[in-house]
């Protein structure tokens, strides 16, 4: 009898994963809803319309982009875990904002409700001046900081957002202090940037590609210089161990079965190593990243430790 | 003609074809409440991807301009504007379609779009590069002037009276601060609720406030929702086009105005007719007429409005910074197409730029035809459509209008909420543009001051950055003008304006 139940427990397993290999094999075999938890035109639109024909070439399938912007992305994330788990609700999400908003206010929420598959690419933080500032270097910058502390202005977009937090960043790491300036979005950054209402701008490589020879980058948060982008040194060229800005990923409902789970995983991963879609995303500014479901956990708890830190500093922590 | 060789790039066929299609799917978009101009270009954007560039901005263009005429539709006929910029054409739309003459204010509105249209977009073939320093000259401070000059000018709008206006402009503005502030980052007024930390949609706030009450009042009351008239609705074409020569001047002003102010990101359709309806009226012989059927205020706002689609497109081209809402989705689209914008598109990549221009050119001509005919139709079916019929479509429309926003339950809440309060109001004699203005310039006007704040702070001069830049002396001289104007004139004219006291003692 004892044996019959063991017999019968491996085989209902055999059969159960058997019944999973045969869904896995045929994912996706209809139409993805892919969530943007802003609204169209931003940089989360842009690289997902430039995934979006990739979908279909590595699984013809199509994906239906939607946008469910609110609360600066809180009111799609809030809503994730309660979408069906099958493979084909993905949403895109979005870093430091999926760590820092929890931090800050109930949004409904937590960083760990989150299922994160993939971290595909990233925008990182740069430093801008207009084409005919006097300011040629990071090194003039640092210099008129030091001499006049907080005369220098900073366009970004927000409050509490990649922009800000690394304007927090550099200036206690080069021991200055300037004033961070919050517009609504990019695109009024900007506008003050190239109106010279402000001194320079913290924003994105994206940026840089977007404004042209209308600005001059004096330093990218990245590992190595941005391909599209030689001139412009990186941070830690110049002696400040800056890399960072906004991470874009996607994520699934809680409920999704861990094979589909890997299956989104890989997909994007997949997408993410064409060569075709590389050249397009490094010609908009973006800079790429591989962070698929294996090294999630890892690449979270760095994330969370380093942006608490800084939260922390910055008073942005909810006080209970 | 700069570019005229592209004309004929512009003249394909296909892209005719495709502007003919982008006017019509975009005013039925615009005229439906809470469908906006942002809506109807976002969700077209992805079958512009197998075009080529030039055909996919035509197609754009045509229904970001058709969308921003359409919401002329619903305002004048139901009293709704179905996009914010359209707010200003409820004060003299509707109650000209009240008295029966709904017909010829759709004529007027169809001819002062194209005419605003025209001009936006000759602005922008004939001077974009130099008009785009102009949305550089606007720093934080000027917008919040501005909004503080758009604020001035809901004491004088056309209906009601000054004190419940000033009143439901503050209470606008205190629902502009629900919400996480974007500027400082404070939660505000949200009561702990999860659901408010986005804070109040203005299409939201626009369906509630101005659909709901009309709703109600037509369930409550027996009359027909328009009069009737013996005659049969026709384009009056005739007529119309001799009340627009008359008011050329009106038109010129209006679509200039238009064309600034679309330049300026972050201002909008909005902004613009209602600064357009308030210099009308300044202007008009007639100002005791205006909120009461002035063709002119139909005039003034739908060519102002219009004029903003070429004006936005001058920052969004020449800089790369979208002037208007849809603008941001279209350079997105831009983007992925893999063109950028700036400087260098006037030169490098002058053909797609120009073939464009001429193409949205063609689109706005096209709104004439187009325009009349849609018009007529929609003022026979309101006029026909039994109220058994026309309460529960629109009451339909007001659902899944405030939920297509965000795709989000909230906002219909929001709405629904927002709408019984404005019905409550109107009891009392409040009027909802008051309320959606103070909420849309209330956001501009705190932004504007915050970051004015810290500039002029940080540059140890805060006064000097108020008070000290050349453009902020000019709109603040606009607004102790506005301010002083009805005073003076009363001094001005003595007491022979039985009108005027009348209104303003209300």
């Amino acid at each position: 009898m004892k044996r019959f139940v063991k017999l019968f427990a491996v085989g209902t397993a055999l059969l159960a994963a058997a019944a999973g290999g045969i869904a896995f094999a045929a994912y996706p075999e209809k139409t993805i809803n892919y969530i943007i938890a802003f609204g169209p035109g931003g940089e989360s639109d842009i690289s997902a319309r430039l995934q979006e024909p990739f979908f279909k070439k590595y699984t013809g399938q199509t994906v239906a982009i939607q946008y469910k912007p609110g609360a600066g992305g809180a009111a799609a994330w809030s809503q994730l875990n309660n979408m069906p788990g099958d493979g084909y609700t993905i949403m895109g999400t979005n870093l430091p904002h999926i760590i820092l908003q929890p931090l800050e206010k109930d949004v409904g929420y937590k960083t760990d409700d989150i299922t994160n598959v993939y971290w595909f690419h990233y925008t990182p933080d740069a430093i801008l001046v207009p084409a005919d500032s006097p300011y040629k270097t990071l090194k003039d910058l640092v210099e008129a900081a030091k001499k006049t502390p907080g005369a220098l202005t900073f366009s970004g977009s927000g409050t509490n957002t990649a922009n800000h937090l690394a304007q927090q960043r550099f200036d206690k790491m080069a021991g200055i202090k300037t004033t961070y300036v919050p517009f609504k979005g990019t695109g009024a950054s900007n506008t003050a940037l190239l109106g010279k209402q402000v001194t320079g701008s913290w924003g994105y490589t994206t940026v840089q590609m977007q404004l042209g020879n209308q600005v001059r980058c004096l330093a990218v948060a990245m590992e190595k210089r941005h391909p599209q982008i030689p001139d412009c040194p990186t941070f830690r060229e110049q002696g400040y161990d800056l890399v960072s800005g906004a991470y874009r990923g996607i994520a699934v409902p809680k409920s999704t079965p861990k094979d589909i789970q890997r299956a989104v995983s890989d997909l994007i991963g997949k997408i993410n190593r064409d060569p075709e879609f590389i050249k397009k995303m490094e010609e908009n500014g973006f800079a790429m990243i591989d962070i698929g479901l294996d090294q999630m956990q890892t690449f979270m708890d760095q994330k969370k430790k380093e942006y608490e830190a800084i939260a922390r500093e910055m008073g942005i922590v909810k006080t209970k | 003609m700069p570019g005229i060789e592209f004309l004929v790039d512009a003249l394909t066929p296909f892209n005719i074809l495709l502007a003919i299609a982008g006017v019509v799917f975009g005013a039925v978009i615009g005229a439906l409440p809470g469908l906006t101009a942002t809506m109807a270009v976002a969700v077209l954007v992805p079958f512009t991807f197998g075009m080529n560039p030039a055909s996919a901005l035509i197609a754009l263009g045509a229904i970001y301009t058709g969308a921003i005429y359409g919401g002329a539709y619903a305002a004048i006929l139901l009293k709704t504007p179905g996009t914010p910029s359209a707010i200003a054409t409820t004060f003299d739309g509707y109650p000209m379609a009240k008295r029966g003459d709904g017909d010829l204010a759709l004529t007027l509105a169809c001819l002062a779009s194209v005419t605003g249209g025209l001009v936006g977009a000759v602005a922008l073939l004939m001077l974009a590069p130099p008009l785009a320093q102009v949305a550089l000259k606007f720093g934080p401070v000027e917008y919040f002037w501005l909004a503080v000059f758009g604020l001035t000018l809901i004491a004088s709008l056309g209906e009601g009276s000054v004190l419940k206006g000033l009143v439901g402009g503050c209470f606008g503005l205190l629902l502009s601060m629900v919400g996480v502030a974007e500027v400082g980052g404070d939660i505000r007024y949200t009561g702990d609720l999860q659901v408010l930390l986005g804070g109040i949609d203005v299409v939201a706030a626009l369906i509630g406030l101005y659909c709901i009450p009309v709703l109600i009042d037509l369930v409550a009351t027996p009359d027909p929702h328009l009069k009737v008239t013996e005659r049969l609705a026709s384009y009056r074409l005739k007529e119309a086009l001799g009340i627009c020569w008359n008011s050329k001047g009106n038109l010129a002003r209006s679509s200039i105005i238009g064309t600034v102010v679309g330049i300026l990101p972050g201002a909008g359709g909005s902004i613009a007719s209602l600064v357009s309806y308030g210099e009308a009226r300044r202007a008009s012989k007639h100002p005791e007429n205006f909120g009461k059927g002035e063709p002119d205020g139909i005039l003034a706002t739908e060519s102002s409005n219009n004029a903003t689609v070429g004006g936005g497109f001058i920052p969004t081209l020449v800089l790369g910074i979208p002037g208007t809402p849809p603008d941001a989705v279209i350079l997105g689209a831009l983007l992925v197409q893999g063109i950028r914008t700036g400087p260098s598109l006037f030169g490098e990549q002058s053909q797609i730029v120009y073939t464009f221009i001429y193409g949205l050119i063609l689109a706005t001509l096209l709104m004439l035809p187009i325009g009349l005919v849609i018009g007529r139709y929609a003022f026979k079916s309101i006029v026909a459509i039994p109220k058994a019929v026309l309460v529960p479509s629109v009451a339909f429309l007001t659902i899944i209008g405030s939920y297509a926003i965000h795709n989000n339950p909230h906002e219909v809440l929001q709405m629904v909420g927002l709408g019984i309060i404005a019905w409550v109001l109107s009891r009392f004699g409040f009027t909802p543009s008051p309320i959606v203005l103070g909420l849309i310039l209330g956001a501009i006007a705190e932004a504007g001051f915050v970051q004015g704040y810290l500039i002029g702070n940080a540059k140890q001069n805060v006064l000097g950055e108020f008070f000290g830049r050349p453009i902020s002396i000019g709109i603040i001289a606009f607004i102790v003008l506005g301010l002083l104007y009805p005073v003076l004139m009363k001094r001005f004219r003595g007491p022979a304006v039985p009108a005027q006291v009348a209104s303003s003692n209300e």
